[in-house]
Order: structure tokens, then sequence, then C-alpha cells
């Protein structure tokens, strides 16, 4: 009892002389510790086991240095009166958002939260710029506001641009596919640079205008002309710009922390673009600047992706897609983003359920770009509860594929397309794709012989192993759960498997 | 301000962490991580919170700075939020 009552008074004492310590000294020491949780954070985030603690550790941090600046600054009356409101009304939107958004529309989402930082910077600089001008900073702190601007407004308009794609309220223009897009871009950029070098002289004035619209044109400009396949890669690298912006910011209000935090946002951002685009086999600069995959590639060929350029299609129930599944010893599932759409990952669930049940051996194929977004899929089998053993990356199913009985492409389409490995003629030619050919048997699940999203042909719908299933990937995975139970399977194993 | 120097260095061994933390992610990972590293990038509300306390009685700074919190906070509170519930998705057979 006596020690509990010193140690009680030691900890108020120590308590008293951390009040008597000035504020900046304890903002800082509570800095350094952010900082160490952020990083602790990010690379924890990189790891299956530790991911849900480490965001977490990064969500404290995030508190932690808000706090320790709001002890640093020390806010008067007014001052609270305006955070309580955009904290109120920010904090309440992002929370409802947060909950109500299916699964499916991760993708979209991100690009939204990712926008409103950008937005976020953006605002802040502009603030700064208009109001505070560039008192005794000079180039250095023209500089920042111009990049915090010029990089906020691109993110912003940018990311809403790609939310817009993948919701499909937007299409891509077919001026953008012209060389034209090249000039109206260069020429938005100069538009850019002549309000940078105008805004030293004139910090609050036509210049700061100027930029910003400039930016947020130039935003749309340079995302619009990117086809929907390589979508995961903007959103990506919109995510790392989002860092960038908020780097600057940092410069902008001379706050480390946010340099820090910014800049390893920004650069880890980097590192998932060029991982993405190593699976996809396309560069960086092909991404941004060659304009929508499959959009340019000629008529003959391997585009034209339309259903009279097919002509050895063979279409079959899923009452035969069932009796295949049903003698199969393996079975691989190739996921795309129409099983997305159908929300079909509960129904596919049970299936591989039912198969296993059987004594069937399944799993899943992952393509790293399959969906819209990497690791789209996974997230989406996740959720209706698949291991995650059970779901194998590219390089390490490809060599299963020619001992694999029956695999079923549910809605992929251009990540299975045979031709990238033969067709040096199609616009797909070199990227690695999943090798369902080797399979004995292949079913493509899909709504109808239009293209996939990048607007090509797919030579594996014709291959003799191939039969189409044509449907909604749920109803017809639905089809396939009736026919499989008609057919006793299920229950005839469960007293003989053991 | 700060010292441009220092925050230079700041923003290069911030990069090179930012390298060096992220090497390899299974693919699992790449959509929690990149909604998790986008919900970070939203730290842009300290920022915010400086513009606000700076700004004194200016109402236009007063409300540039609240909306921009706003922004940045939508970016911090919804991100890190669907991050973990897609994160909380993920188990391994025979977890729960």
């Amino acid at each position: 009892m006596a020690t509990l009552h010193s140690l009680a008074s030691l900890l108020s004492s120590s308590l008293e002389s951390l009040r008597q310590l000035p504020p900046q000294v304890v903002g800082d020491a509570i800095d350094l510790v952010s900082v160490l949780l952020l990083a602790l954070g990010i690379k924890g985030l990189a790891k299956v086991r530790s991911a849900r603690f480490a965001n977490g550790l990064a969500a404290l941090a995030l508190g932690l240095a808000v706090l320790g600046l709001l002890i640093q600054l020390q806010p008067d009356a007014t001052a609270w009166l305006w955070i309580a409101a955009g904290s109120a009304a920010g904090g309440l939107l992002g929370l409802v958002m947060a909950q109500r958004v299916p699964m499916t529309a991760m993708p979209e989402t991100v690009a939204l939260f990712n926008g409103c930082g950008g937005m976020a910077s953006l605002l802040v600089a502009f603030g700064v710029s208009r109001y505070e001008g560039l008192d005794d900073g000079g180039w250095v702190a023209a500089a920042s506001i111009v990049v915090s601007l010029l990089v906020g407004a691109i993110t912003f308009s940018g990311s809403l641009v790609a939310m817009a794609k993948l919701r499909g309220w937007l299409d891509t223009p077919a001026w953008t596919q012209s060389n034209l897009r090249h000039g109206v871009n260069i020429g938005l950029a100069l538009v850019c640079l002549v309000g940078a070098l105008a805004l030293s002289s004139d910090p609050g004035g036509w210049p700061l205008l100027l930029l910003v619209l400039a930016s947020s044109l130039l935003g749309i400009g340079v995302t619009l002309p990117i086809g929907g396949a390589d979508m995961p890669v903007v959103i990506s690298l919109l995510n790392s710009y989002s860092g960038v912006a908020a780097a600057a910011a940092g410069f902008v209000v001379g706050s480390q922390l946010l340099i820090v935090a910014g800049a390893m946002v920004g650069a880890a951002g980097l590192i998932l673009t060029q991982v993405m685009c190593t699976a996809m086999n396309r560069s960086l600069v092909s991404v941004l600047f060659g304009g929508a995959l499959g959009a340019a590639a000629p008529a003959g060929g391997g585009g034209g992706g339309d259903a009279t350029s097919y002509s050895r299609i063979v279409s079959c129930s899923p009452e035969e897609c069932a009796m295949a599944l049903e003698n199969a010893e393996r079975v691989v599932f190739v996921p795309g983003y129409g099983l997305a759409v159908a929300q079909a990952q509960h129904a596919l669930r049970e299936l591989s359920k039912l198969l296993e049940a059987h004594g069937v051996s399944v799993s899943y194929a992952i393509h790293p770009v399959a969906g819209r977004m990497p690791g789209h899929m996974n997230v989406l089998l996740a959720e209706a509860d698949v291991p995650y053993e059970q779901m194998v990356e590219m390089d390490l199913i490809n060599p299963e594929f020619p001992a694999t009985d029956v695999v079923i492409v549910l809605g992929a389409n251009d990540v299975v397309n045979p031709q990238a490995k033969t067709d040096p003629s199609s616009p797909l030619y070199g990227m690695p794709v999943l090798e369902v050919d080797q399979a004995r048997q292949v079913f493509v699940v899909k709504r109808s012989l239009g293209a996939g999203y990048a607007g090509i042909a797919n030579a594996l719908f014709e291959l003799p192993q191939t039969a189409m299933v044509f449907g909604d990937a749920k109803a017809v995975l639905n089809g396939l759960l009736t026919e499989l139970r008609a057919l006793g399977v299920g229950k005839v194993k469960e007293t003989v498997s053991l | 301000m700060i010292d441009i120097t220092n925050a230079l260095w700041v923003l290069l061994l911030g990069s090179l962490l930012g390298l060096e933390l992220i090497g390899k992610v299974p693919p699992t990972l790449h959509t929690p991580l990149m909604s998790g590293a986008n919900a970070i990038s939203g730290i842009t509300v300290l920022a915010s919170l400086t513009l606000i306390v700076r700004a004194g009685d200016q109402p236009a700074l007063l409300l540039l700075g609240s909306l921009s919190l706003g922004f940045a906070l939508f970016n911090v509170i919804g991100g890190f939020l669907v991050t973990d519930r897609m994160l909380a998705m993920f188990r391994r057979r025979g977890d729960r």
C-alpha cells in the first residue's frame, strides 16, 4: 500500500515537472515518438500478421502528432471553435463513409480519400500565399507553396477523375487518345510554370488563381487519357503524390514531422507503383503517356474486341460445368473484376466449400493486377472468409496449371489472355498472365463476349478446351451450387472420405 | 520558420526511410497498404491546425484552415477505418 502511494506521488510529481517543461520541448518529444510509431506502422503494414496492429499504430501516431502540435500551439477560443467545426464535419463524413462503402467499391473510395488529402494541402498553401504572403522565406517559401498547390491540385482533380472512371461515370474521350492531349497538357504545364514564376513577386494575386486553375486542369488532362486497365497504377501514383503534397505543406507551415511523414508516404507510394508496373510488364512512362492500352491498337492482329471477331466459341450450361467439377481433383478459380461487380465472392466461397467437402483441392489464382487495384481480389475473397493460403500468386500457380483439371475464370479477361505470350502484335504482348490455357479444361464465366477492360479480344475463348458459361457471375455460381447439390456432391463424400 | 537545410535533410532521410520500409509486400497487402499510406498522408491536418492557430482573427484564413482540416481529417479517419475493415477480413484457416 505504501509503495503504491509513493508510486502515485512519484507519478504526480513527474507529471507536474512535465507540465513545467516548455510546451515546445514536450511537443518535440511527442513528435519524435510519433515519427517512430509511424515508421513502425508502415513497416508492419507490409506483413500479413502485423498489418492490422500496424494500422492502429499509425493511427495512434497521427493522434499523438495532433496532440503534440496542439500542446505547442495552444490555440485560443476562436481557433478551437474553427478546429471543432472542421474536425466534426470531416471526421463524421469519414466515419460514415468508411462504414457504408462496400468492399467492391474500395478502389474508388481510396481514390476519393486520396484526393481530399491533396485538397487539404492545396487549401493550406492557398491560404498562406494569399493572406500571409511570403514573409522572409524568399524563394524557399515560394517554391514550397508552388509545389504544395501544384501537386495538391493535381492529386485532387486526378483522383476525382480516377474515381469517376472506376465508377463508370466517365469514359475515355476520343480526343485524349490522339496526340492533341500532349499539346494540351504541355500547354497547361507551361501556364503552371508562368503562374509559379510570377507567384514569388505577387503571392496573393492572379498568379495564385492561375496556378490553381491550370494545375487542376492538368490533373484532369493527365488522368483522363489513361485506360481503365492502368487505373491501379494511377491510384498508387496519386497516393504517392498526396505524400509529396503533404511534405510540401510541411515546408509551407514549417513542420518537420509533416515533412518526414509526407516523404515516407511519397517514397512508399512510388515503390508500390513500381511493383505494379513490373507486374504488368509496362513502364511508368508508357502508362502515363502511352494512352489507353488497346485503344490505339490496330483493328487486325490482337485488336478488335467485338463479338463478330470470334469464330470458334463453345458455350455450355452450368449443368455441364458442374459435372466437370464433380469429376475434378484439382480446381483453380481465377477471379477478376466481374466477380466484384456481381458481388459473387460469397457464392464462390460456398461453392469451394462444397467442392472441398467432396475432396477436391481448390485454390484461387491471383493475378497482381486483377480487378481495379493491386490486391483487390485478395480483399474481396478475404471478405468471403477465404483463407489466404488458398490465394496463390501468379508465379507460384503458373507451373501448377498443367496438373489442374478445371479452371473457372470468373469475370477476368486480360489477365488470362494467352496472346500476351504468343502474339507480338497484341498490345498485351509481354504482360505476364495466368497460364490457364495449360489446364485440361477451362470454363469462362462472362456476361457477354464483350472485350476486356483493355478492349482486346481474348484468344483463350477460342481454344478447344475452353467453354463459355454466359451469365452474371453470381447467377452462374448459384446455378453451379444447385446442380452440384442435385448431383449429391458434399453429402455422399462426407461419409466415404473418412 | 524552420531552417531550410535542416528541412531538406529531413526530407531526404524521410524519403530514404520510406523506400527502405516497403521492400517486399505480398500482393494480398497491396490494397490495404495503399489505403493505410493514404490515411497517413492525411497528416496534412497538422498544417491545417497550424494555419487556423496562426490566423488570428482573419476570417478568410480561419475558414480556409477549417475547410482544409475537414478534408484532411476525412482522409485520415476514413482511410484508417477502411484499412482496418479490410485487414480485419484477413484470417488464416481456423482463426476466429
